[in-house]
């Protein structure tokens, strides 16, 4: 696919570079918020939205911000953005508003629309930066359905606040506490990694003639240079 | 003449002492404490803790099958997770609990990072703090049968000895320590599981720094903040009830998840007395001991580093840093 297309950047947010499950950036409301699916899926769509009105900010105003003082700049756009929508949560949805609590003013400081704003936005036109934001946007938003769902089924027995498990299935309460939200995404994220490593050619991503010592894929602890080596 | 000429590298003096026999004497020395839980509770106590086993070795099984890694199962230490957790039980639980938590012992906390060994706390421990919190109105739930409530004293207030001692009552010593009184499968006879302890410490498989410094420290602190004055009844009362022993000689001591040098078992020791202490007098369940030890077990690696001896010429200051 062509660097820089509205498609490639979609692709990339959602799929390539999920900020979830790649990156395992934005940890701190993929934790704290996703005891359901309708609070998951709130707080992605909330980060949608900013990061990709944010992305088009920045993009636009790119040549005009110094570089001295970009990262001020940058949080002085994204809190504007914040604040906007935070006060039609309040307006509109007051129960979402009220279910994600403090995690929406800390928006501001998520590394997902910070990192985007340097990596990307910063350096790239207005076009590309809007899909960027919404791809990234719509990547954490399905990172965090997945994980409310799974311990919305888990915890509750329900999704979306209707019953799923029969009336026998016990919740197992510990999944929609904290400790739920490290099990449900550790799981995910190491099924999800033996998945693209079945890939053919997956194997071969790894230059294995510098040895294990300056590699940094932790997750193979040397199988791979074996299996190089033979 | 050729075995002195073989040169390999370290170590050269081997122990033959197998994991697989450890267990097996640590096995033994729980099935006093089981015998009295079967024989207070009834049979379907022996079928929690037969599904407990059961489904631990299963676990660890499929798993080692699935992952291709060698079947480990023969060491018994899977039996011993198993037999662990039973006797952590309640004996009203539904058999589906045993299996829960065996399953989340064995793969979550022992096979996902790196089998035995490598557990970073007590997977018998874990497995119960896990039910405990999941379902915590079936794990406080001691309730028995009536066969069983003419066995044991105390028949009318349906809580544990130590729950009424938190709710200011009394508790009667003799059953806490033969074991005719409510709890846990494994915890209730004070006797069988000091039997059990005792074998192990003159087998030569624990010793009895950790046990010791527990049971002393935790006494201390009961002594100093019990609120009942030097009061040696309540203290009794205190050591022989809920899991202390069980936890004291059997968990606590788990060679994985304890100090190994000499130096870190007594500050592992005391530390487990105190914070049993501060959970059980401070905390909102008279229990106390389960989280203790895991939380000790997770500080492990830190008293270690604390407690390392120096190496040899290194200086007496320099020694712990620089090893």
């Amino acid at each position: 696919m062509k660097a820089n297309t509205p498609m490639e950047r979609l692709y990339n947010g959602i799929v390539k570079e999920n900020p979830t499950f790649v990156m395992m950036i934005g940890m701190c409301p993929t934790l704290a918020v996703t005891t359901s699916v309708i609070n998951g899926v709130g707080m992605g769509l909330t980060t949608t939205v900013i990061l990709t009105l944010s992305n088009l900010m920045i993009a636009a105003l790119r040549r005009f911000i110094p570089d001295g003082v970009r990262m001020p700049a940058y949080i002085g756009v994204v809190a504007s953005f914040v604040t906007i929508v935070e006060f039609l949560l309040q307006a509109y949805i007051p129960s979402l508003n009220d279910a994600l609590g403090i995690y929406i003013p800390l928006i501001v400081v998520n590394c997902i629309i910070l990192g985007r704003a340097e990596a990307y936005a910063g350096k790239n036109p207005v076009l590309p930066s809007i899909f960027d934001g919404l791809g990234m946007g719509l990547g954490f938003t399905i990172g965090l359905l997945s994980i409310g769902a799974f311990r919305e089924l888990l915890g509750s027995g329900t999704l979306c606040g209707f019953r799923i498990m029969p009336e026998a299935y016990e919740p197992v309460n510990i999944f929609i506490m904290a400790p739920g939200a490290f099990f449900v995404l550790a799981l995910l994220v190491a099924f999800l990694n033996k998945m693209r490593s079945r890939k053919p050619g997956a194997q071969k991503r790894h230059d294995c003639t510098q040895g294990c010592g300056s590699c940094g894929n932790m997750a193979c602890g040397g199988r791979e240079r074996q299996g190089s080596e033979q | 003449m050729e075995k002195l000429l073989h040169v390999s590298s370290s170590p050269h003096i081997r122990s033959r002492v197998k994991t697989s026999s450890i267990m097996f004497l640590v096995i033994l020395a729980l099935l006093p404490a089981a015998c009295v839980g079967i024989w207070v509770f009834g049979p379907y106590a022996a079928a929690v803790l037969a599904v407990s086993v059961a489904s631990a070795v299963m676990t660890e099984y499929i798993y080692e099958m699935l992952m291709r890694r060698p079947v480990t199962i023969k060491d018994g230490s899977a039996v011993v997770t198993g037999l662990l957790l039973g006797m952590n039980l309640p004996v009203s639980v539904p058999l589906w609990m045993p299996v829960i938590g065996s399953v989340f012992a064995v793969l979550v906390v022992k096979q996902l990072f790196g089998g035995l060994g490598q557990n970073f706390m007590n997977p018998a421990l874990a497995g119960r703090c896990f039910l405990l919190i999941s379902f915590s109105a079936r794990m406080t739930d001691f309730s028995v049968s009536s066969q069983t409530a003419a066995r044991i004293v105390d028949t009318v207030s349906g809580a544990t000895p130590l729950a009424e001692l938190k709710a200011g009552g009394s508790a009667d010593l003799l059953s806490m320590f033969l074991g005719n009184t409510r709890g846990t499968i494994g915890e209730t006879s004070a006797l069988a599981l000091l039997i059990g302890g005792i074998f192990l410490a003159v087998m030569g498989v624990i010793r009895l720094w950790i046990p010791l410094l527990y049971l002393g420290s935790f006494s201390a602190f009961v002594l100093i903040f019990g609120d009942h004055g030097f009061d040696l009844p309540f203290l009794a009362a205190e050591l022989l009830g809920g899991g202390l022993m069980l936890g004291a000689w059997f968990m606590a001591t788990d060679y994985v998840t304890s100090p190994i040098t000499r130096r870190g078992r007594i500050v592992y020791g005391i530390l487990l007395g105190i914070m049993t202490g501060l959970f059980r007098f401070f905390g909102g369940s008279a229990e106390g001991v389960s989280y203790a030890i895991i939380f000790c077990n997770l500080l492990v690696p830190l008293i270690e580093r604390l407690t390392l001896p120096g190496g040899f010429g290194c200086g007496k200051k320099k020694g712990g840093k620089n090893a």
